[in-house]
């Protein structure tokens, strides 16, 4: 069995006066110690949501939370407050996107370091500000006991980055969620941000949730990718199959549609049509089928169903891209 | 060939840095942009890269006079603009239009779309009348793709897409021959991205217009530039034709940029070879003397390098400010494991650390 096996999770917002919004709406996958698993989409399409349920970080009040998410043997969804705070930052822990309003700006860098360390490890005083100095050296953060006692602001946006995952990795989880880690990151520090995420799987077997919407950095570093489109996964597939031959549409629509450095001026850009709030509700059929030049008439009408093959490669499309006219 | 359209000339923008509660006393200067040459052919699109805090904006906005440059010269169609009188200068703006990276923050929320396309024609004088104008409008609005009940909506209506055409109607309404792109497609998402570039690139093929584009991608620079130039806090450190300086990059940083962009192909990624850079960008206040990459450069050498300021000369068609470009490309220089040293002013950022440098040069994607 799997580490984390997330069964048909839905998260509904509902706000009194407004549309309901089905911001996921049944995903489903599952990490392995030491793997890395991607959820690739554009904004909107329900992948941070997703982590936030995992983590149990959404509203009590407004959003829903259905489906089921079995971290080796336990319920996540179903657990209390209390419960799971003893879990988070512990098992399981999370990177976030922007270092600079994740970390508390009023306090020095140490202290939010060795607050994990107290509270889940049982560390005090100098052993706790000890570890955290040798947390800090791991992610590669030079002089770090001088680093300790320095505010956020003090630090660079890649040494922020840094720290945030030198809490996340204090306790030595089994599961790490990043979401989009490098967003904010120029390329050169995101080759660092992300050659230290890959050290750290490889040295730990931690699994690794990767939410990003840049098929570049999946390309590099994830073993299983699942392509989120209007809060559904789309397309599953291990890394090399998904990239050589894609099958849904939307999927082949975004390889198509991003710059390549290695491809030359003059090549046409295949964008895809309209944006992403041209889309139909799952309930009424695809919800890619209004952007879609692959629609037929069974894409309106009934969702489509998950197809698996016989790789493990699967993808929710009634006329797939045949294999042989890859991007 | 012709005479460019823009050439930019040592040009400096060096902003102060002031303390004092009731007299400022200037205590240093950021130099933002620290002697830029560069010329933009006519016609054609100047790409200009670089990571944030490298000056690439200013540069842009420099060239505009949006910020007044501190000291050089910008020729626009052979006029010296750094020159130029206010009132003169309004009336060159019509010709130099600027897109923004974020449309949301660079169109009025309070004003329709009509008002906002209508604003630069009245100020400028265009169109005898309110109907006049309204041709113009409706003309520039089908070349951008927008439909035509746009003119009454609200920024907020559009999808982020969508204002970004905006974005672009209100530059194209004026029939400017440069437009300044800072960042045009980075806030939106990648099937977004790619209308708008071909967006772009068609409206270059009709009118004939020159670009200068400013980005931090560099796969998106290269698809829609001639020239690409490649900065490093306040300087240009090598200009190449686009297909050529993605085929044989000359200086350590662009090698450096151009094997920590991620290809969306997991039989390159695994390929590739990466050079990982130490620690950050240092301070544009306080730049190391030499070559200003020399503190990050894993090919940097004990003589010259440390001391002896890099300017940008011909190599074999691209233009690259690096004492040791040739024997670096010949494979002459190795790259080596250095520790480097950063000059910050007191109690301000890091120390970088260790590069760790794999030893073989390899192939850039």
């Amino acid at each position: 069995m799997a580490l984390l096996d997330v069964e048909d999770l839905s998260v509904t917002f509902r706000r009194r006066g407004q549309r309901t919004v089905h911001a996921v709406d049944g995903v489903s996958f599952s990490v392995d110690a030491g793997e890395v698993v991607a959820l690739v989409g554009e904004s909107g399409c329900g992948k941070s949501v997703t982590s936030l349920a995992l983590m149990g970080l959404l509203p009590r009040r407004g959003a829903q939370v259905g489906g089921s998410a079995n971290f080796d043997g336990t319920e996540l969804l179903a657990l209390d407050q209390r419960s799971m705070r003893d879990i988070r930052g512990k098992d399981v822990a999370m990177i976030f996107q922007d270092p600079l309003s994740s970390l508390n700006p009023v306090i020095p860098i140490g202290i939010q370091v060795t607050e994990v360390l107290v509270r889940h490890r049982g560390m005090s005083g100098d052993a706790a500000r000890k570890e955290a100095a040798n947390l800090l050296d791991r992610v590669g953060i030079p002089d770090p006991r001088r680093r300790l006692k320095e505010y956020p602001h003090q630090l660079s946006g890649g040494m922020r980055q840094r720290a945030l995952i030198a809490i996340a990795v204090a306790c030595q989880p089994r599961l790490l969620i990043a979401d989009e880690p490098t967003t904010a990151l120029d390329v050169t520090i995101q080759a660092q941000i992300l050659e230290l995420l890959k050290e750290l799987v490889r040295d730990s077997n931690t699994a690794l949730i990767m939410i990003t919407h840049d098929l570049g950095v999946v390309a590099g570093m994830c073993d299983m990718i699942n392509v989120l489109y209007a809060g559904r996964v789309v397309e599953s597939a291990r890394r090399k199959e998904l990239f050589a031959a894609p099958r849904h549409p939307y999927t082949v629509g975004l390889l198509r549609s991003i710059p390549r450095l290695d491809v030359g001026r003059g090549e046409k850009l295949t964008p895809i049509r309209g944006s992403v709030r041209d889309v139909l509700p799952w309930s009424e059929g695809c919800a890619f089928a209004p952007r879609c030049d692959r629609r037929i008439d069974a894409s309106i009408g009934e969702p489509p169903p998950m197809v698996p093959t016989h790789t493990g490669h699967s993808y929710r499309c009634v006329n797939p891209v045949p294999v042989e006219e890859k991007a | 060939m012709s005479q460019p359209l823009v050439e930019v000339r040592d040009l400096k923008v060096h902003f102060p840095i002031t303390t004092g509660v009731i007299f400022d006393r200037v205590v240093g200067h950021v130099k933002a942009v620290d002697g830029v040459d560069l010329a933009v052919p006519r016609g054609k699109t100047y790409g200009l890269v670089g990571e944030s805090g490298c000056g690439k904006s200013t540069l842009g906005r420099a060239i505009l006079r949006l910020t007044e440059p501190t000291a050089g010269s910008v020729r626009f169609d052979g006029v010296e603009l750094t020159k130029l009188p206010p009132a003169k200068m309004r009336g060159m703006r019509r010709r130099m239009q600027m897109i923004f990276q974020d449309p949301m923050s660079s169109l009025d929320p309070r004003q329709n779309v009509e008002s906002i396309l209508v604003e630069g024609l009245q100020a400028h004088g265009i169109g005898a009348d309110r109907n006049e104008r309204r041709k113009i409008i409706s003309k520039t609005l089908d070349a951008v793709g927008l439909p035509k009940w746009a003119l009454s909506r609200y920024p907020h209506e559009f999808s982020g897409g969508q204002r970004q055409r905006i974005g672009i109607a209100r530059a194209l309404v004026l029939g400017p021959e440069l437009i300044v792109a800072d960042e045009p497609v980075s806030a939106l998402d990648v099937s977004i991205q790619a209308q708008v570039i071909n967006l772009l690139d068609e409206l270059q093929d009709e009118l004939g217009l020159t670009y200068l584009v400013i980005a931090h991608d560099l796969a998106v620079v290269r698809h829609i530039s001639d020239v690409v130039g490649v900065m490093y806090l306040g300087a240009l450190v090598e200009e190449a034709p686009s297909d050529r300086l993605y085929r044989e990059p000359l200086h350590p940083y662009t090698r450096a940029l151009m094997s920590a962009v991620p290809v969306p192909d997991p039989e390159v990624e695994d390929r590739r070879e990466r050079i990982l850079l130490a620690g950050d960008l240092p301070s544009p206040a306080n730049p190391p003397p030499g070559c200003r990459f020399h503190t990050r450069c894993p090919w940097a050498q004990p003589t010259r390098c440390a001391d002896e300021r890099p300017v940008l000369r011909d190599v074999g068609g691209t233009r690259v400010a690096c004492h040791w470009a040739e024997q670096i490309n010949s494979g002459e220089l190795r790259r080596h494991e250095v520790r480097v040293e950063l000059i910050r002013p007191e109690g301000e950022g890091e120390t970088p650390g260790v590069v760790s440098a794999p030893s073989e040069p390899g192939s850039y994607v």
